[in-house]
């Protein structure tokens, strides 16, 4: 019993106790905050793995902590959290590993992770959230904790950007709380239940529509839906590993993931389809879908492509939502994880293009792959998961959305969408890596730091996208294999049509 | 045990004399005091807490001809945050005042100020309530002149001159209730007030004395001036804890006294007026170009806030619904006190290190000033009403009270307030985060600095995850037939 209480909160903790600490710790003290981070890192795998047995076994993980007179913070963990939640702390790992070999020799480092640790508690703090009230007080958290990580240069550029950000996501919180407020109200309480409370409870169905429209439009904010899309290519301005977390696990993920919660453990996704609200969110995914990628081909600026291309591919997960069957919700939600791992590891790639060789622009990478191979080896891998090209990750994503689509009847525009997306994929991923490895150098490089090293890049560059490239071929490949991404997707998806 | 009453009275009250007595150890006497007070504090409140609302006559006397001191959940919790605050203030002030010729004569009104809200929050008669509201008004007004400049005069000038006329329209009040009833003992007061002529002027008269000093919009105009040219520990209690007695009092006319005459029309025009204050301070926060004046109209729009609550309390039914929407007001005021002082206190920080508190000129405060650069954010938190502060909580109440009245009109007013606060908090901390010479470097953090940030834990922090306590005190009521 002792341990179903703890757990979710000794989960939250391994991030947040370091995070605090590291904030005390002069820029100096390099070999403690490296110590302090890993640590809590591993701390935290450790913890989740706990979990993910639990879980799978049926256990039940909660605490509870009564706030005010009917708003309690509960943390609980059911197989969707657990998802999220492996996720992060994976990621979290890899990605302060790169955090700490990219930082090397910049200023306020202390801060920095300080910062970083509090937006990957924020965000396995939504993963864990057991009900809409807990989870508004993490959206909120992972906003204020992601501000100063963009901020974090202190340019002019990173100050609009974080301030752009920070317009999006306030506003966004504030519907998404008068939305949970409202819906408070009318229920007297929204835990988070799978298969969803709200067919059971009897209530007009137009302010139900409403409420949705609200808490959509709140998270469709981070998920980056469009309209709402615009922060995310001015967000790019972020340190690489930053970047690298906020297209992957933290910002656009959270959003995503509450509109999944949303939709499945307060509405039902049944219930929600019978309300028509589905087929609206759908069209704005579909849309979303389409519009990112058309955006992605014309930006010459790298890091600005890969965010566009973010817009498009997290509205997959959207979309598998909005489609009422199984089969649409394992790709959906396999997506969530898919698209984690394929796009951390194009953002390390692009950092360490960055950081190598002074390449921002995707017409300055001619030739890049014999210089940098390991690094386009990377790239490559995740570019051509987000293609959907089998054996990676992201062929599995789209295969099962297409089966999803082909099963509720809706393949007549869903098949089109994704056929279009996809080339369109093509379209501005192929000719970067025709340049990358079969062009040859056509300028010098805009500025050369590893000039007459012999490895192309230091350790701690290197393996993080490497290791995040093989992950996505290996979840992939071994897509039917226990405890893969798939399989526990086809858990929850178990879970939530059981009734 | 009821004689603990005194204490959170007397031992200030007794300590401002010693302070008289020797002047040179008035810094000292002011900390140890302050401590003291703080001690008392906490004996009644545990008293409370056991035993229910307490009541003291004093000398004897059978309530409505002595002194009687009257403590119940809600002066308990107005008593425990001007507490914590002018603790915190106190050890801040010990620093920065200790550098001031003026020293003693601060601590003096510092401690008679903390006296007269004591007895404020404890009295249990209109009369003495009148004492001590003129007693606070004067000390505040004193103290805010302690900065000496030529604008803090001249604010403080037109604190006095409406104060004054606030005091001067609730005395009237109190002598016609005394005229009508022939007592003025609240809980007697309670039971015998019902509407007629008399109660209608009283009740205009007193209210409208305590809108002049709780800063209602349009009557907030002295407090900008007034608040943001006081040396920073005075600011930080005259935003704090002086706003919030005034409002304490319209609580207590308003839902206990006089709650068989209020009617849903004039707590609606309340609340419009607090409307219209969460957007102009709101608006004129993001104008300001000085920090401590951006804290003052944030003040006047916190203020606002609690206004909006009158009308949806009016409005809800007698029970459980109106307790959460009630705590969350008290909730909201309680944060507001521990974040604003905390605000006001890192201000003060930064203008005695910078010499100045221009907003666009404060860049690298974070590099050189870390701890109170965190500190403004924090209190930038609660202030907007983000988590995990205790303003999150009372604005979630808040919200849910106006969709179980219907009353959509506030709506728009708090979507647009928090948004409004949300542009001015970050508004500094882009500047103060940016890099910049604006801050001279420090060696190590100042010991001023840690009372502040304290306070914006305290805002953030403790009344987030334990602020079920304020609603498990607020239903203690020595008034209107609860338990007392």
């Amino acid at each position: 019993m002792a341990m179903s209480v703890w757990l979710p909160v000794a989960i939250l903790l391994s991030s947040f106790i370091p995070g605090v600490l590291i904030f005390f710790q002069p820029e100096e003290r390099r070999r403690l905050r490296t110590w302090l981070n890993l640590l809590g890192a591993l701390i935290k795998l450790l913890l989740v793995g706990m979990l993910i047995w639990g879980v799978f076994h049926e256990q039940v993980f909660e605490s509870r902590w009564t706030m005010a007179p009917g708003l309690e913070f509960v943390l609980h963990a059911d197989a969707l959290s657990v998802l999220f939640v492996s996720l992060s702390t994976l990621l979290w790992l890899v990605t302060t590993i790169y955090a700490i070999g990219y930082l090397e020799q910049t200023p306020h480092r202390s801060r920095f992770f300080g910062f970083f640790s509090l937006c990957v508690t924020a965000t396995v703090g939504l993963a864990l959230a057991g009900n809409l009230f807990t989870f508004v007080v993490f959206y909120e958290l992972l906003t204020l904790a992601t501000y100063p990580l963009i901020a974090h240069k202190g340019s002019p550029e990173a100050l609009r950007g974080a301030r752009i950000y920070l317009r999006y996501t306030l506003f966004g919180g504030l519907l998404l709380m008068i939305g949970a407020v409202w819906l408070h109200t009318l229920t007297g309480g929204v835990e988070f239940v799978e298969g969803g409370i709200l067919q059971y409870a009897n209530l007009d169905q137009s302010t139900l529509r409403w409420i949705f429209l609200l808490l959509i439009v709140g998270l469709g904010v981070k998920a980056a839906l469009v309209p709402l899309h615009g922060w995310l290519p001015q967000a790019m301005v972020a340190p690489a590993p930053v970047s690298a977390l906020l297209h992957a696990v933290a910002v656009v993920k959270a959003g995503a993931f509450g509109i999944v919660r949303v939709i499945y453990d307060v509405y039902g996704v049944e219930f929600a389809a019978e309300l028509g609200v589905l087929t609206l969110l759908g069209a704005v995914a579909a849309i979303t879908i389409i519009y990112g990628s058309l955006k992605a081909l014309s930006q010459d600026h790298l890091k600005k492509r890969l965010a566009y291309s973010t817009v498009s591919q997290v509205s997959y997960i959207v979309l598998g939502t909005a489609i009422v069957g199984p089969l649409a919700t394992i790709g959906g939600l396999v997506h969530l994880v898919h698209q984690g791992v394929m796009k951390i590891t194009l953002f390390f790639a692009a950092g360490n293009y960055a950081e190598a060789l002074g390449i921002h622009r995707v017409s300055e990478m001619d030739g890049v792959g014999r210089r940098m191979p390991g690094t386009t080896l990377a790239f490559t891998i995740g570019a051509l998961g987000m293609i959907g090209i089998p054996p990676v990750a992201g062929f599995i994503s789209k295969w099962y959305l297409g089966l999803g689509a082909v099963e509720a009847g809706a393949a007549a525009w869903v098949l089109p969408v994704l056929i279009a997306s996809s080339l369109l994929n093509a379209a501005y991923f192929l000719p970067i890596l025709y340049r990358a490895w079969f062009k040859s150098q056509s300028a010098p490089w805009p500025a050369d730091k590893t000039a007459g090293c012999v490895r192309e890049l230091p350790d701690a560059l290197l393996w993080p996208p490497l290791t995040t490239a093989a992950m996505a071929l290996l979840i992939g490949l071994f897509a039917a294999a226990p405890y893969s991404p798939l399989e526990w997707a086809e858990l929850i998806a178990g879970r939530e049509y059981r009734q | 045990m009821n004689n603990l009453l005194i204490w959170p009275v007397a031992v200030p009250l007794l300590s401002a004399v010693l302070t008289l007595l020797w002047p040179r150890r008035s810094t000292w006497i002011g900390v140890l005091g302050t401590t003291l007070s703080l001690l008392a504090v906490v004996l009644v409140s545990r008293q409370v807490v056991e035993s229910g609302a307490i009541e003291l006559a004093l000398g004897g006397w059978s309530p409505g001809l002595g002194i009687a001191l009257r403590a119940d959940g809600l002066s308990v919790l107005m008593l425990l945050m001007s507490t914590l605050v002018s603790m915190a203030v106190a050890v801040y002030a010990s620093v920065y005042i200790s550098r001031s010729e003026r020293r003693s004569e601060f601590w003096v009104l510092w401690l008679l100020l903390i006296t007269a809200l004591h007895a404020l929050f404890l009295s249990g008669d209109l009369f003495n309530l009148y004492v001590t509201l003129e007693l606070l008004g004067l000390s505040a007004v004193v103290l805010a002149c302690l900065g000496g400049s030529r604008e803090s005069l001249q604010a403080a000038l037109n604190y006095l001159m409406l104060g004054l006329l606030g005091s001067m329209a609730f005395l009237i009040g109190v002598a016609l209730i005394y005229a009508g009833y022939g007592t003025l003992d609240m809980a007697a007061l309670a039971a015998a007030i019902e509407s007629g002529p008399t109660a209608w002027v009283a009740l205009s008269l007193m209210t409208g004395g305590l809108l002049i000093k709780s800063a209602l919009f349009p009557l907030h105009f002295w407090l900008p001036p007034a608040h943001s040219n006081a040396p920073a520990p005075v600011s930080a209690v005259l935003s704090a804890l002086v706003v919030k007695a005034a409002l304490y009092l319209i609580l207590r006319l308003w839902l206990a006294l006089f709650d068989e005459v209020v009617t849903q029309t004039a707590a609606l025009i309340l609340g419009l007026l607090g409307g219209i204050a969460v957007l102009w301070g709101s608006w004129a926060a993001l104008q300001a170009e000085r920090l401590k004046l951006m804290a003052a109209y944030s003040t006047v729009a916190q203020v606002g806030y609690l206004f909006l609550f009158l009308p949806l309390l009016a409005a809800l039914p007698e029970g459980t619904t109106r307790d959460v929407a009630l705590g969350a007001l008290v909730l909201l005021a309680l944060t507001h006190g521990f974040a604003k002082s905390a605000f006001f206190l890192a201000a003060g920080v930064i203008m005695q290190r910078a010499g100045h508190d221009r907003i666009a000129e404060l860049g690298g405060t974070a590099r050189a000033l870390p701890v109170t650069a965190f500190t403004l954010a924090l209190a930038g938190v609660a202030l907007i009403g983000l988590p995990p502060s205790g303003s999150f909580l009372a604005k979630w109440q808040l919200l849910s009270s106006v969709f179980i009245t219907g009353q959509w009109i506030w709506l728009p007013v708090i979507a647009v307030g928090t948004l409004l606060a949300g542009a001015y908090t970050f508004r500094l901390l882009g500047y103060a985060f940016a890099p910049g010479e604006g801050v001279g470097p420090s060696l190590s953090v100042g010991r001023e600095e840690i009372p502040a940030v304290l306070l914006a834990l305290a805002a953030t922090l403790v009344l987030g995850f334990w602020a079920s306590a304020v609603w498990e005190l607020v239903p203690i009521s020595a008034y209107a037939g609860g338990e007392g």
